[in-house]
């Protein structure tokens, strides 16, 4: 039997009601349109968590006061739990992971430079903070321990920052700032990090010394360290490591007795970029699963319609038997017309399904990547949507009896 | 039609000669409650080159013997034999090969694809015999040419006049050289002055040698034909050879 007659007549068939083969279609159109366009925009959104962690730097931890349980609530009187500058000197000195610490203080505030003013994040940190969070310099210089231990008035400026005070062409090295009217002086500006998965602006902050934004910025020269510590350990291995020891040195030096909770969290960014992964995977799977049964759904819709069809062309099934159709022949032309219904859809699918992860991309500013073993699985699946379905209807119209078929009015 | 060349295979009863031979068919239909007992114990023998007239009056059952004789429909009981085939022992697909290698029916109704051109039409048994395309499309010219539609190979059904439609049907019954043309009620649908085109038809294909069997209520198409058979409640009643009075079987 050659399969070239056999599908001719099937789309022929399909072509005489264009408007009903599409209506049928649609329900196919839709369900693999959704699965293209879901996994798409999913995997554009890891690829990019992916990468926002990789820029943060893979070996880093995070060491904040407070009990990842009770954070907030936490505090009965004299138990302030907070973090000190000699825990950091400590965790720098006595950790044996660890490679660099540095603090990260962090407010907001006015910045003003040739007129203009842009309101921004003060970060006050120190030299290792660039190596441990992955800084780059774009122009002039990072500040140096010197300039944190003389308490000097440098800046170090985002992208963001730079370009808006003055302007996307000239180098602000050299020029002065003023955040709440202290003037400061632009030694560098840090190279551009991008937008974070979730499209907060990376490169909209402005870095001075520690030190210095203690004096100017911030009550003054305490012993509470009031922000974060950054640490990187000596290897990703030993990031896990790393955090042990903190959490110990740290209990140590808070005389935390045992059984008791934390006055601090140790974060580390790996467990936390795998958790957002696992959650953007977890949400891609859901979206497809919902998809996938929208597809069900057109298949149903396609069997309808070929049951439809069968009735409706009881007549043409008898005669074709009466001119010598075997019963297989009958059930391959009923089935080729499914499979090319669930199959053309299915490829209209993929083109739809690209369309709008591409227009919402280009709307809300989402990633997208479009994952080709998806495209696969879904015009794969509408195939097997186009035979599953349609297999019931084929051997319903194979099984006719010739002259019940002729007679059928 | 006559054919005194003929007559030595007319009598002749040895049964390799015999295309068809049916022996006391019956045909009982269940329509809901009551049951209709359309044929009883009908026998027949076909030789080749014969050309048979069934005639009866309106629900004598003689549908029913032709689409058991068209393979398209099964008897209750008795026995049928095809170019000395049992057909009751055959499975679907044999069934249809037969339809489609053996037997060339013509319908009163026609029953030709809607919106499908003649050479269209005609080339359909041609497909389920596993004809190439370039061989579909030579013998369904030669089909369509055999019964002068050459002209109008491209039009659809609707675009053919009711004789037209009936002789593109036969073309497509002659189309994979059957070995008999089983025709209910040919001209059923037609006017007189187009009967008479498609009874010159079957007529030229019974002087060529071809096995006709056909249904009709008109005595003056019988007439034309070697053998009548006359058929009354299911069962047959007289049949009557070149005219003369023959034995009630
Ligand atoms: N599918 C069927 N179900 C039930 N009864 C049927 C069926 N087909 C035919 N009959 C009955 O069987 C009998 C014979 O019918 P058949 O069609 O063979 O008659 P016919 O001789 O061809 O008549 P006509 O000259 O009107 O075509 C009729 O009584 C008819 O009602
Ligand atoms: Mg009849």
């Amino acid at each position: 039997m050659n399969l070239l007659p056999t599908i001719v007549v099937a789309l022929r068939a399909l072509l005489r009601n264009k408007m009903r083969s599409f209506l049928t279609a649609l329900g196919v159109i839709i369900g693999v349109g959704a699965v293209v366009a879901m996994t798409s925009i999913a995997a554009g959104a890891q690829a990019r968590i992916e990468q926002t962690f990789q820029q943060m730097g893979s070996n880093m931890l995070v060491v904040r006061a407070g009990s990842s349980r009770t954070r907030g609530v936490h505090g009965g009187a004299g138990s302030r739990a907070s973090l000190t500058w000699s825990d950091l000197a400590a965790i720098r000195e006595q950790a044996p992971s660890v490679l660099y610490a540095a603090p990260l203080l962090s407010n907001r505030a006015q910045v003003m430079a040739e007129g203009n003013n842009w309101n921004t994040t003060i970060q006050g940190t120190t030299a290792e903070y660039f190596t441990i969070a992955n800084w780059s310099i774009g122009e002039g210089s990072f500040f140096s321990e010197g300039d944190d231990s003389q308490a000097q008035k440098v800046a170090v400026l985002g992208k963001t920052v730079a370009d808006n005070l003055f302007g996307p062409f000239s180098d602000p090295v050299g020029q002065m700032i003023r955040i709440d009217h202290v003037p400061f002086e632009v030694i560098g500006v840090a190279g551009s990090k991008g937008q974070t998965g979730h499209g907060r602006d990376q490169d909209d902050l402005v870095f001075v010394p520690a030190r210095t934004f203690r004096m100017r910025l911030q009550g003054g020269l305490g012993q509470y360290l009031d922000g974060s510590v950054f640490v990187s350990a000596v290897s990703q291995e030993a990031t896990s490591m790393a955090e042990r020891e903190i959490s110990a040195l740290l209990r140590e030096r808070h005389r935390v007795r045992p059984g008791m909770d934390d006055e601090f969290t140790v974060r580390n960014l790996s467990d936390i970029a795998d958790a957002r992964q696992q959650g953007a995977q977890t949400m891609s799977l859901l979206l497809a699963g919902i998809a996938l049964v929208s597809l069900v759904v057109g298949g149903i819709g396609i069997m309808n319609i070929m049951l439809v069809s069968v009735t409706e062309r009881t007549r043409e099934i008898g005669l074709r038997m009466a001119v010598g159709a075997r019963p297989r022949n009958i059930m391959a032309q009923f089935l080729t017309e499914s499979v090319a219904l669930s199959l053309v859809g299915g490829l209209l699918g993929v083109l739809a399904g690209i369309g709008a992860a591409s227009w919402l991309v280009g709307r809300f500013g989402w990633p997208m990547l479009v994952q080709p073993h998806m495209v696969l699985l879904a015009v794969a699946f509408s195939a097997a949507v186009g035979i599953g379905f349609g297999l019931y209807p084929a051997f319903k119209a194979s099984r006719l009896d010739p002259i019940t078929a002729l007679r059928y009015e | 039609m006559s054919d005194s060349g003929h007559n030595a295979q007319l009598f002749s009863e040895s049964s390799k000669d015999s295309l068809i031979v049916a022996a006391s068919l019956h045909r009982v239909y269940d329509a809901g409650e009551v049951q209709v007992h359309a044929l009883r114990g009908a026998s027949l023998k076909v030789n080749k080159g014969e050309c048979v007239a069934i005639m009866g009056s309106s629900g004598s059952g003689k549908s029913t013997l032709m689409n058991i004789l068209g393979c398209l429909d099964k008897p209750t009981s008795g026995s049928y034999r095809l170019c000395g085939e049992d057909v009751a022992s055959l499975g679907r697909d044999r069934l249809a090969d037969v339809r489609n290698q053996t037997i060339g029916f013509v319908f009163q109704s026609f029953n030709l694809l809607a919106r499908t051109s003649a050479q269209e039409n005609v080339e359909l048994p041609l497909y389920y015999a596993g004809a190439s395309g370039r061989e579909r499309r030579s013998k369904a010219a030669e089909a369509l040419e055999r019964v002068g539609l050459s002209d109008r190979s491209h039009h659809h059904p609707s675009q053919l006049s009711g004789g037209q439609q009936q002789r593109v049907a036969i073309a497509r019954a002659l189309v994979t050289s059957p070995k008999v043309i089983l025709a209910d009620e040919p001209t059923g649908n037609l006017d007189s002055k187009t009967s008479v085109e498609v009874m010159d038809l079957l007529a030229e294909l019974v002087d060529g040698g071809m096995t006709v069997v056909l249904v009709t209520h008109e005595p003056d198409i019988a007439a034309q034909a070697q053998r009548v058979i006359e058929m009354r409640d299911g069962e047959i009643v007289s049949d009557v050879r070149n005219g003369q009075v023959g034995a009630e079987s």
